[in-house]
């Protein structure tokens, strides 16, 4: 009789967690009359819809390169010893805390910051003369807009999530190479980079996931100007706006398949990166 | 280290600092602004005598402590459980602890709207409360991970068997055990999940929205297309409160290090 304890756990994650999402999943296989079909998954091919997944993958990508990037940046200049020591601890502190803060707040940081009368955008204007608008074609309601403002969270959780990885690259290893005569780039380039590259990927799709499910900021910041799939889902769900409840689900589908897809894919890297870091 | 190295260093640290701070800068600027020419607290003042944001902020605040209280009153005995009874079954309820990661909330929100209407078997959205109680569930679903994360390292601190028995051969129930023996010895942890949580909640947006409930997040949406200065000034409260939390949160850790340690 020991289950009998998880019971309340059991059917908890059962009724708010595992049959919506069943619902939505088979709803997206179902016609109106509840008959299976495969007419919604190929109605995702009309309308708006692709474009909308396409620029949301688009975010989603740019985002969690750049995030990676200057993440990875940040993470070695402290690891490797480039700043002092001591800069290690805050900076976890606040990655950690960052790392949690999208949502609503965030996109009116980055109007008050980008906006048309925002602080860099006026600092900018007023001493150097550059109108962010005209000059570099930046708009902070746009596809940049977007990337930018998400790296506010993509930085930090790339940080996190790197920073035990590039501790655990060895110095009995550096010093390997150098014996062998390896410069400091083919170091880097065939033993330091092969070991990481499960990490760095594996990240990478963790951050594509994280910024492709992001809902609130985006409609924070941009309403309905910018066509991406968080947003016309919600829209879906408060008016119907595609004519069709079952689209509506097969649209949801599409989200959890492709985040699920990045998911599965940093699980399974990340034990394949745990092989060495130990 | 080479000086080039150093150097590359700092510039990548310092950008990426700006990146983190401008924003917050220009965040609470802006929220000065509301009187011409000079800073003043105008906007707050504003916004905290709006009885609209009273009246969201305290809904999300109960929403917030309804929700640790459900995590608690879920996370607590089922990782005991887990831990004392039944380790084979970790990694499933992992897994499924895990789940809200991988699914959006949106796609969540979307099946409650559709499963539990009025005309569902369960109507809960048909009734105020019910709508209520599902936000609270729904929440509850979206702190799951933190709040197992944190509750399970807790238990891995303490020798749960022997605290069990130990308790039992006294005489004690299960009950007794959970809240007498378990609890106080995972306070630390189950507080770190509760405030993260708290963080969580207090400006989610889009389960309110979708719910329709009159929750922080989504007034804070809708002042935002229409007032000038107060959705800053509210932004700079919102990151206040987050901020807040994380920094109980690590005060939390450190304190209860420094009990195991003189112990």
């Amino acid at each position: 009789m020991t289950w009998l304890g998880l019971m309340p756990f059991v059917i908890f994650v059962t009724l708010f967690l595992v049959l919506p999402t069943m619902h939505i999943v088979i709803g997206a296989f179902q016609d109106r009359s509840g008959a299976f079909t495969l007419q919604n998954l190929r109605d995702l091919n009309t309308g708006t819809i692709p474009s909308s997944y396409w620029i949301s993958v688009k975010i989603s990508v740019a985002s969690a390169a750049l995030g990676c990037l200057i993440g990875f940046g940040m993470a070695a200049a402290v690891v490797f010893g480039a700043v002092p020591r001591w800069v290690k601890s805050p900076l976890m502190t606040f990655s950690g805390v960052a790392s949690n803060f999208a949502g609503v707040p965030l996109a009116f940081a980055f109007l008050a910051t980008f906006g048309p009368v925002g602080l860099v955008t006026v600092f900018l204007r007023n001493n150097f003369g550059i109108v962010l608008s005209r000059d570099l074609g930046f708009n902070i309601l746009s596809f940049w807009g977007l990337t930018v403002t998400y790296l506010f969270f993509q930085i930090p959780l790339m940080i996190l999530i790197i920073t035990p990885a590039l501790e655990g690259l060895r110095r009995e290893w550096r010093e390997a190479a150098e014996v062998l005569g390896a410069s400091t780039a083919q170091y880097w380039r065939m033993v330091a980079l092969p070991i990481l590259f499960p990490s760095l990927l594996g990240t990478f799709a963790l951050l594509f996931a994280n910024a492709f499910g992001a809902v609130a900021t985006a409609i924070a910041l941009t309403g309905s100007a910018l066509n991406i799939v968080p947003i016309q889902l919600f829209a879906q769900i408060r008016g119907d706006v595609l004519g069709n409840p079952n689209l509506g689900y097969a649209m949801a589908f599409g989200m959890i398949v492709i985040t699920a897809i990045a998911n599965v894919l940093y699980i399974w890297l990340r034990i394949r990166a745990e092989r060495w870091l130990k | 280290m080479s000086l080039y190295a150093r150097l590359t260093g700092w510039i990548v640290l310092l950008f990426g600092l700006g990146y983190f701070f401008i924003p917050l800068l220009g965040l609470t600027e802006f929220s000065l602004k509301a009187r011409r020419g000079v800073y003043s607290l105008d906007a707050y003042a504003k916004i905290i005598g709006d009885t609209e944001f009273q009246a969201t902020f305290s809904y999300s605040v109960v929403m917030a402590l309804v929700t640790i209280a459900f995590g608690i009153l879920i996370v607590v005995p089922t990782a005991f459980w887990v831990r004392l009874k039944m380790p084979w079954a970790r990694p499933y309820v992992e897994f499924l602890t895990l789940l809200p990661l991988v699914i959006p909330a949106i796609v969540i929100v979307f099946g409650y709207i559709r499963l539990y209407n009025t005309s569902s078997w369960l109507p809960l959205t048909g009734t105020v409360t019910g709508t209520n109680l599902l936000l609270a569930f729904g929440y509850t679903v979206l702190a799951l991970p933190y709040m197992y994360r944190a509750v399970d390292t807790g238990l891995r601190t303490i020798d749960v068997a022997t605290l069990t028995e130990a308790a039992q051969s006294l005489g004690a129930g299960w009950a007794t055990i959970l809240t007498r023996v378990i609890l106080p010895n995972v306070l630390p942890a189950v507080l770190s999940g509760a405030f993260l949580t708290f963080a969580i909640v207090i400006g989610e947006f889009t389960l309110a929205a979708l719910l329709d409930r009159p929750a922080f997040g989504p007034y804070l949406q809708r002042i935002g297309a229409n007032k000038p200065y107060e959705p800053f000034a509210l932004s700079v409260i919102a990151f206040a409160i987050t901020w807040a939390c994380m920094g109980l949160i690590q005060l939390v850790t450190r304190f209860s290090k420094h009990m195991k340690a003189e112990s």
